[in-house]
């Protein structure tokens, strides 16, 4: 069953590498519209539980919802109608490095659409500037910075216009200053195009930024250890798996967004 | 750190039998790698020979204590105890008593670790085997099908294959590599005729050169070394380029598009190596009679002597035996080649790996499809 505001729903999900169990019994849900993050340290599984979310590795049991659809056993066209749903961008981006920037964001439009080749172009065009890339259409992408390698992947995830878009470790490889950016970029994309995010890291100030809700996994407990508002987690959390992520880098200064301070004042002390 | 003071007497290594059964093991000096180096093999020696029922390690001779000495003394009551002697320590200074236990247990957790599916290892690495080899047997059948999927379909819906992608393809797979088969099939059929003048003038017989020059470049060398030529140059950079791709998430990007790898970077490939290797086999053939027509010139033969022996010979089923086989062998690089692209592991080595076994398996297939040709062909008088 399926509410009217969940996007993705995940059920009993357990994943494992051969005889190594990451993941056992996950179940979880992301509401259509918000920023989901998938916090834990390093190893824990959480690109693991990103790589099964878009289909790209199958789990031993459990399902995964996406619109409806349960991605872990839909197959052909329905699976087709699944990926086209999703946008992911990957860690180092994974541009295409024999198209330029404005044909890594127009190939989805060419394979899934009827468009000619210049509504292609200028659909795409139009993507890029979204992410303040417009300038750069024409380049290949070995000569863009890693920072503009991750906003052209971005444009291209969004090329479909689909409902959720993957992220993997977005600031992962940039400075803070790049990286707050990205984050910024990210809000208003959630903000004005109202698509649903799916966001794999471990950076604390970039999580408190831009987060509506975390889930921390743990690799001892091999599933979520916390769920809910990470500002919240920071401020309240007594559990000692939640303090030892969040303490370790909590000295970082961090200015959560307005409305969250609001919500939880205590999260500025 | 270093205790400078200690003397270091002679091999730093005294056995000495104490009570009965024991050995007395004395280490003195710096045990850092060089002094460890030397003292090795005597001291582990010496503790295997005498087989003691306890052995003490006297330490209060050494000095500094480095990971080489560190290693010796765990490999020394190791040794010692799967001999069942008591071992016992004296005089080690309690910095590395502790080092040393932190040490062994490290070493006992990873042995602890490893030994036990070590012990049952035979039967389930059978199994695993087994298994590895039905999911490569598996993804081999897969890629074959999807592969002659990929090209059915572009036979079939020509206005869906990626054009623009074919014609990059063609381009660096024919024309790139143009000097380089204009120069090997010049150069074969001149050596080829040359070898062949001097062999035959003996018996007379050099007005058959141009006769067997052009039955062995159409039938043989033409499409053998076309497709030599495609794996070298081609298939390097087809599992080079697709392993990259793999190592960079690329494919990862593509499936999660939804687009097929084999549809998007294979079938491209494949197409262009089908379409430009039977001329490219047409042009090696070419530059090999010109070789040919040279060494005849050169030893007094009219050059229509050589132009009409050669293509009274040749007919027209050579000249489709070799088209043929060129197909079938560019069909066999190009598909192996891409093959070993999208099975590139992690990492920089992997694809270096990966485009080494591609070049090798395309060989490997080319000799094997041309010696099964040759029988096919010979069978059905071809």
């Amino acid at each position: 069953m399926q509410e009217q505001g969940t996007i993705i729903s995940v059920r009993g999900l357990t994943c494992a590498y051969g005889p190594a169990v990451v993941l056992r019994d996950v179940s979880f849900d992301v509401a259509r519209g918000e920023v989901f993050v998938v916090i834990g340290r390093s190893g824990c599984g959480k690109s693991t539980l990103l790589k099964h979310m878009i289909g790209l590795l199958t789990p031993v049991a459990g399902q995964i919802v996406i619109g409806g659809r349960d991605i872990v056993t839909a197959e052909g066209p329905e699976r087709l109608e699944i990926l086209k749903n999703i946008g992911v961008m990957y860690q180092m981006g994974a541009l295409f490095g024999s198209l330029s920037v404005q044909q890594n964001v127009g190939l989805p439009l060419e394979e899934y659409t009827d468009l000619p080749e210049d509504a292609v172009e200028a659909v795409s065009r139009l993507k890029l500037s979204l992410v303040g890339l417009e300038r750069f259409a024409d380049l290949m992408p070995s000569e863009l910075s890693g920072g503009m390698v991750k906003r052209a992947a971005i444009a291209r995830a969004m090329a479909l216009d689909p409902a959720v878009l993957f992220l993997d470790e977005p600031s992962a490889g940039l400075d803070p200053v790049t990286s707050a950016e990205l984050d910024e970029l990210i809000r208003s994309l959630a903000a004005a195009l109202g698509i649903t995010f799916v966001i794999v890291s471990h950076e604390l100030p970039s999580i408190l930024s831009i987060a509506d809700r975390v889930i921390l996994l743990d690799d001892q407990a091999r599933g979520i250890v916390a769920e809910g508002d990470p500002r919240t987690m920071h401020a309240e959390s007594r559990d000692p798996r939640v303090r030892r992520f969040f303490d370790r880098e909590a000295r970082l200064p961090v200015e959560p967004p307005a409305a969250a301070a609001a919500a939880t004042p205590e999260a500025r002390a | 750190m270093r205790n400078d003071a200690q003397t270091v007497p002679p091999e730093g290594l005294a056995a000495e039998d104490g009570p009965p059964g024991a050995l007395v093991l004395r280490l003195s000096g710096d045990l850092d790698a060089a002094h460890v180096a030397r003292l090795w093999a005597p001291a582990l020696e010496r503790v295997r020979a005498a087989g003691p029922a306890a052995l003490r390690l006297d330490l209060s001779g050494a000095g500094y204590i480095d990971g080489a000495g560190l290693a010796l003394l765990v490999r020394l009551r190791a040794e010692a105890e799967t001999a069942g002697a008591a071992v016992e320590l004296i005089g080690l200074s309690e910095r590395y008593g502790h080092l040393l236990h932190l040490a062994q247990r490290s070493i006992g957790a990873a042995a602890g670790g490893t030994g036990r599916p070590e012990h049952r290892g035979a039967a389930r690495r059978a199994v695993e085997g087994v298994d590895g080899l039905w999911r490569d047997v598996r993804v081999v059948v897969s890629f074959i099908g999807e592969g002659s999927l990929a090209l059915w379909e572009a036979a079939a819906h020509p206005q869906g294959v990626r054009w623009k992608d074919v014609i990059a393809q063609a381009l660096a797979v024919g024309v790139e590599s143009l000097p380089i088969l204009l120069l090997i099939g010049f150069l074969m059929g001149l050596i080829m005729s040359f070898q062949s003048v001097i062999t035959l003038t003996r018996f007379g017989g050099e007005i058959f050169v141009p006769n067997m020059l052009g039955l062995v470049m159409f039938r043989e060398m033409g499409p053998l070394v076309t497709a030599i030529l495609l794996a070298a140059r081609s298939g390097s950079a087809f599992a080079a380029e697709i392993g990259t791709m793999r190592v960079n998430e690329e494919l990862d990007a593509l499936s999660t598009m939804g687009i097929s790898p084999v549809r998007f970077l294979v079938a491209p490939r494949i197409l262009a190596s089908l379409a430009v290797t039977p001329i490219m086999t047409l042009i090696f053939n070419f530059a090999s009679l010109v070789g040919g027509a040279l060494v005849m010139l050169s030893i007094g033969f009219p050059l229509v002597v050589f132009t009409s022996r050669v293509f009274a010979n040749v007919t027209a089923s050579d000249l489709v035996g070799s088209m043929v086989k060129i197909a079938a062998f560019s069909l066999l690089v190009g598909g192996v080649s891409c093959l070993k692209g999208l099975r590139t592991g992690g990492g920089a080595s992997a694809v270096g790996r990966s485009t080494t076994s591609a070049v090798v398996a395309g060989l490997v297939l080319i000799t094997v499809a041309d010696g099964i040709f040759a029988v096919l062909f010979y069978y059905y008088k071809f």
